[in-house]
C-alpha cells in the first residue's frame, strides 16, 4: 500500500537500520567511558577516529583501501546468510585465495599482464569458493554445524597457508619474513589514479556488492534462497533443490573472500606472506551483521569499519594509545550490535503499526470527506 | 493404601470464545488405571494440564482423596502427590540416573552429600518392582528405560496419582507392554492411581480398568473397560453426526481412466529411523478424492511428508501418470502437483516473508511473475496477490504484511489461494481444516470438491471422519503404517472404520494384489 505519506514511509524504510545506529551510539559512549577511566581525553580520541578515517584525502585513501577487502569478506558471510547459514570462516577462504593467486605466475609464467591478472582472479575465487563450498557440503550431507565447521576449516586453511609459505613455496630471499617470491612488476595492480591512491579492489568490492544485491533482491535464484533461508520445509514442499542452493551461496561467498585475497596479494603485499592474515575475514563478519546482510548496507558499513581501522595509527601517534585501541572499539561495536538486535521483533511490530495507523486515518478521512 | 482417588466436578476452561473443556465430571478410582480417550483437540490435554496445575481450570472443582482442593500451580499438585509423565522425555541426558532422580526433587541444599544420596537411592531402588543401575548415564538408556526412569522419578517424588500422556508413543511394542504392565501392577498393589491419555484401543483393553472418552471438550462417556467394546469407544470418539448434504454436485468417478497418482510398496522411516509407513500401496484416479482415515501417529505424517518431498522414502515408488515422481520443482510444475499440508505456517509458508511473496512460491520462476527468465517481477507479484486476497477473503488485506502476523485461518486461506489454482492435477491434503472456523472449513471443502470435479486426483488424509465421509469417493484406513481397510464412501460404516482404525483386521491388505 503506497498510500503512506513521505515521512512515515521513510521511517518505515529506515527502521531496519535502527539497531545499527543505536549500536554505533552506544559503543562510542562505552568507548569514551573506557578511555575516560584511563584518564585519556576521550572526546579528543573520538574526534581523532573521525579525522583518521575521513579527515583528509590521505585518510579517505587509507579507509577505502581497507574497506575494499571488507566488502568482499562480508559477502562471504552475507550470501550464505540469505540461505540461513552463519559462515564465519571467510579468513580461510581469503588466505587460500591469496595463495592461489600468488602461485599462478609460477605455474604458468610469461603470460601477458591482463590475462594473468584475470587468471589470478579466477584461481583465487576457485580456491575460496571450494573452501566454503566444503562447508556447505558438510552441512547438507553430513549434518555438520556450518558455523563451527567454517571456523575450524579456517584454522586449517591458515595452517596450510603458513606451512606452504614457510616451506615449499618460500622465496629463499625472504629471510625473516617468509614469503612467496614477489610478483613481477607487470602483475601488480596499481591505484585507480595517481591522485587517488586506492587500488582496483575497491571497484571489485563495490561491483560484487551491487551484483549480490541484484542476485538476492531481484533474481529468481535470490528468491529461492530466501525461501530456503526462511523455512526449509516449505522450500522442499515447493520442490526447490535445497542442497544445491545452499552449496551455491557457499561457493559464491567463498569466491568473494578468495578474490579479496587476490587483491591483497597483487595490489597491497606483492607476495603471499603472513601479513595477509590481518583479520579481514573476521572484520567481514562484523560488517555483514552490521549491514543485516544487505549488500548495499555492506558498502556503507565496510567504509565505516575501514575508517575505524585506519584511524589506529593516528590515535597511536597523537595520544600514545596502543594499537589495539581500535580493536576495542570494534569489539564494542559487535557486542552492542548483537545486544540491539533484540529490538528486531519490536521493529517489525512498529512497522506494522505505522502502516495501520495511517490506513485508519485515511479511512476516517474518507468517511468524513 | 497410598493410591489417591481424584474427581473433577463440572470443570471447564475457555480460551477466548472457544470452550476447550465444558462441564466435565470424571471420577478416577483409587488404585485403578483409568484411560482417557479422544481425538486431537478433544480437550484431554486441557483437562490433565488443569489437574497438574499447568493451566488452571476456570470452572468446577477438583476432589483429591475425597476432599476439595484448589490446584493453581504445579507446586500445589506436587504437594498433593499428583505428577505427570510427558509424551516426550524430561530427563537430562548428560547426567546419570542418580543425578536425574536427585535433581527432580527441586529444592536441594547447596552441597550434595552423594554418599548418603546413593545409600538412599539404593534403598529406594530395592523397594521398587523394577530397577535401573543408578550409576548409568541417561544417554546410554534405551527409550523404554528412559520411560521407566520417568516413572521411577514419579515414585521417588512420592507421587500417589500419576498422569501418563501417551506414554507409549516413543516405545517399541515390547517396551510398551512392559512399562504399562508395571504401571498396572503398581496401581493394583494400591501404590498409586494412573490416569493415562492414549490413542490406542489395544492399550485400553489390555491395561486399563476404566475408560472415559472426551469429544469436543465434553465427556461422552465413562465406563468399566469390561463393559464396553472398541466399537462402542470408537463410536463415542468419532461421534454419530450424519454427513451434511454437500453444496457441490458430485461427479461420478470414471473407473476406466488410468490412475493418476500411484504409490507402490512405499517404506518411509520416521525421525527415529524405524519404518512409520510400511509397504504402503494406493492409487488415485483423476476426478477422485481418496480419503485416508486413521488415528494420528499411524504414519500419516510421514506419508504426507514423503509425498511432499520433505522426507525421503527408503523403498517403493511414487508415480504420477505412470512416471516416477521425485518431488522436484520441475516435476511438480509439469504434473501440476499441489498440496495443503497440516500446520500451514510450519509446512507451507515462510513466516517472515510477506503475504504477496508467500502467494508466489509456486510460480515466481515462470510465467508473468518472471521477467526475461531471471528477474522476479515484484510489482506483478503484488498485483496478483491483491486479486487472490480479494477472491479468498484474506484479512487483513495488505499484501505487504508478513504472513506470520496473520491468524491461523487466514494463513490457511493464503495457502489455499496458492495451491488450489485452476489447473491442479494432483493434490495431497492433510487435516486441512484443523483448528479453523466454520466459514473457512466450508470454503476449503467447496474448493476441494470443485477441483475434483475439474478432474484433479486428490489424496485426503484426515482424522475427522465426518470430513472424510462428506468429501471422499473412496476411504482407506491406515493403521501402523499400513492400509488395512478399503471402502467406498457411499457404503462406509462409521463403526467399521473405527474398528479398523483401532487395528482390527491386522495384516496389511495389498490393494494391488
Amino acid at each position: 500500500m503506497n498510500r503512506l505519506p513521505l515521512l512515515p514511509r521513510t521511517i518505515r524504510t529506515a527502521l531496519p537500520a535502527l539497531p545499527t545506529l543505536l549500536a554505533l551510539v552506544s559503543s562510542f559512549l562505552l568507548f569514551m567511558l573506557f578511555l575516560g577511566v584511563q584518564g585519556k581525553p576521550s572526546w579528543e580520541a573520538c574526534r581523532l577516529v573521525f579525522e583518521g578515517a575521513f579527515g583528509s584525502v590521505f585518510a579517505w585513501e587509507n579507509t577505502l583501501q581497507r574497506a575494499a577487502p571488507l566488502m568482499l569478506t562480508a559477502l562471504c558471510v552475507a550470501l550464505p546468510a540469505h540461505a540461513g547459514l552463519i559462515i564465519i570462516g571467510g579468513e580461510g577462504a581469503l588466505v587460500l585465495g591469496a595463495l592461489a593467486a600468488a602461485v599462478l605466475p609460477r605455474i604458468v609464467p610469461g603470460l601477458a599482464p591482463l590475462p594473468m591478472l584475470l587468471g589470478m582472479g579466477c584461481v583465487s575465487m576457485l580456491a575460496g569458493g571450494l573452501w566454503i563450498g566444503i562447508n556447505g557440503w558438510m552441512r547438507q550431507k553430513r549434518g555438520l554445524n556450518e558455523t563451527i565447521g567454517s571456523l575450524l576449516l579456517s584454522y586449517i586453511a591458515i595452517a596450510l597457508f603458513n606451512q606452504l609459505v614457510e616451506g615449499p613455496l618460500r622465496d629463499p630471499a625472504s629471510l625473516n619474513k617468509p614469503s612467496t617470491p614477489p610478483l613481477a612488476e607487470d602483475y601488480l595492480i596499481g591505484p585507480l589514479s595517481e591522485s587517488f591512491q586506492v587500488h582496483w579492489g575497491l571497484v571489485a568490492g563495490v561491483l560484487a556488492c551491487v551484483l549480490a544485491h541484484v542476485l538476492v533482491r531481484y533474481s529468481v535464484t535470490g528468491f529461492s534462497l530466501r525461501i530456503v533461508g526462511g523455512n526449509v520445509r516449505t522450500a522442499r514442499m515447493v520442490g526447490l533443490p535445497v542442497d544445491r542452493l545452499v552449496l551455491l551461496t557457499c561457493v559464491l561467498g567463498g569466491a568473494c573472500a578468495g578474490l579479496a585475497g587476490m587483491f591483497e596479494v597483487s595490489a597491497v603485499q606483492g607476495s603471499a606472506n603472513a601479513a595477509l592474515i590481518a583479520g579481514y575475514g573476521v572484520s567481514g563478519i562484523l560488517v555483514a551483521f552490521a549491514a543485516r546482510h544487505n549488500p548495499p548496507g555492506i558498502i556503507v558499513c565496510a567504509i565505516l569499519l575501514g575508517g575505524i581501522e585506519a584511524s589506529g595509527s593516528l590515535l597511536q601517534r597523537r595520544l600514545g594509545l596502543p594499537d589495539a585501541t581500535t580493536l576495542i572499539l570494534e569489539g564494542l561495536l559487535f557486542t552492542n550490535l548483537l545486544a540491539w538486535e533484540a529490538l528486531w521483533g519490536r521493529i517489525g511490530r512498529w512497522r506494522l503499526y505505522l502502516g495501520e495507523r495511517y490506513e485508519r486515518r485515511y479511512a476516517m478521512e474518507a468517511q468524513h470527506g | 493404601m497410598r493410591a489417591l482417588s481424584l474427581e473433577t466436578i463440572g470443570v471447564g476452561k475457555r480460551f477466548g470464545s472457544f470452550r476447550a473443556l465444558d462441564d466435565v465430571t470424571l471420577k478416577v478410582r483409587a488404585g485403578s488405571v483409568h484411560a482417557l480417550l479422544g481425538e486431537n483437540g478433544a480437550g484431554k490435554s486441557t483437562l490433565v494440564k488443569g489437574i497438574v496445575g499447568y493451566g488452571p481450570l476456570d470452572e468446577g472443582s477438583i476432589l483429591v482423596g475425597g476432599r476439595e482442593h484448589v490446584i493453581g500451580t504445579p507446586r500445589d499438585a506436587h504437594a498433593l502427590g499428583i505428577g505427570m509423565v510427558y509424551q516426550h522425555f524430561t530427563v537430562a541426558p548428560g547426567l546419570s540416573v542418580a543425578e536425574n532422580l536427585v535433581l527432580a526433587r527441586g529444592e536441594l541444599p547447596w552441597r550434595l552429600d552423594w554418599a548418603t544420596e546413593f545409600e538412599r537411592l539404593n534403598a529406594f531402588m530395592a523397594r521398587m518392582p523394577f530397577r535401573l543401575d543408578i550409576q548409568r548415564a541417561v544417554s546410554s538408556l534405551a527409550a523404554g528405560e528412559k520411560q521407566k526412569l520417568e516413572i521411577l522419578k514419579q515414585l521417588y517424588l512420592d507421587r500417589r496419582f500419576v498422569i501418563l500422556d501417551e506414554p507409549t508413543s516413543v516405545l517399541t511394542p515390547q517396551e510398551a507392554t512392559e512399562v504399562l504392565g508395571l504401571m498396572r501392577d503398581l496401581a493394583h498393589a494400591n501404590e498409586l492411581t494412573v490416569l493415562m491419555i492414549t490413542h490406542k484401543f489395544s492399550e485400553v483393553t489390555a491395561f486399563a480398568d476404566d475408560v472415559s472418552v472426551l469429544r469436543r471438550g465434553r465427556l461422552v462417556g465413562s465406563t468399566c473397560v469390561s463393559d464396553t467394546s472398541p466399537e462402542e469407544l470408537s463410536a463415542w470418539m468419532m461421534g454419530q453426526s450424519s454427513s451434511k448434504a454437500s453444496a457441490v454436485e458430485r461427479k461420478p468417478v470414471d473407473d476406466n481412466l488410468p490412475s493418476r497418482l500411484e504409490i507402490e510398496h512405499l517404506d518411509v522411516p520416521n525421525d527415529r529411523g524405524t519404518l512409520a509407513v510400511r509397504r504402503l500401496s494406493l492409487s488415485v484416479r483423476p476426478g477422485e478424492i481418496v480419503g485416508i482415515a486413521g488415528i494420528s501417529g499411524n504414519g500419516q505424517r510421514e506419508l504426507t511428508e514423503a509425498l511432499l518431498g520433505q522426507r525421503k522414502s527408503v523403498a517403493g515408488d511414487i508415480r504420477i501418470n505412470g512416471q516416477h515422481y521425485g518431488a522436484t520443482r520441475i516435476e511438480m510444475q509439469r504434473e501440476k502437483v499441489y498440496s495443503l499440508p497440516e500446520e500451514p505456517l510450519r509446512n507451507a509458508c515462510i513466516a517472515g516473508m510477506t503475504v504477496a511473496e508467500n502467494l508466489a512460491l509456486r510460480d515466481y520462476d515462470r510465467g508473468e511473475l518472471c521477467r526475461h527468465g531471471w528477474r522476479v517481477d515484484r510489482r506483478a507479484i503484488r498485483a496478483r496477490a491483491r486479486q487472490l486476497i480479494a477472491r479468498f477473503q484474506v484479512r487483513p488485506d495488505d499484501p505487504e504484511r508478513p504472513i506470520g502476523t496473520l491468524s491461523g485461518g487466514n494463513v490457511q486461506r493464503v495457502v489455499l489461494a496458492r495451491e488450489l489454482t485452476d489447473d491442479v492435477a494432483v493434490m495431497v491434503v492433510s487435516n486441512p481444516v484443523f483448528g479453523l472456523d466454520f466459514a473457512s472449513v466450508e470454503l476449503i471443502h467447496q474448493r476441494m470438491q470443485e477441483a475434483r470435479n475439474r478432474g484433479a486426483a486428490i489424496l485426503l488424509l484426515s482424522e475427522d471422519l465426518d470430513e472424510l465421509i462428506e468429501l471422499s469417493d473412496r476411504i482407506l484406513v491406515i493403521h501402523d503404517g499400513q492400509i488395512n481397510f478399503e471402502t467406498t464412501a457411499a457404503t462406509a460404516e462409521r463403526h467399521e472404520l473405527g474398528r479398523h482404525m483401532a487395528g482390527a483386521g491386522a495384516g496389511a491388505m495389498d490393494l494391488h494384489s
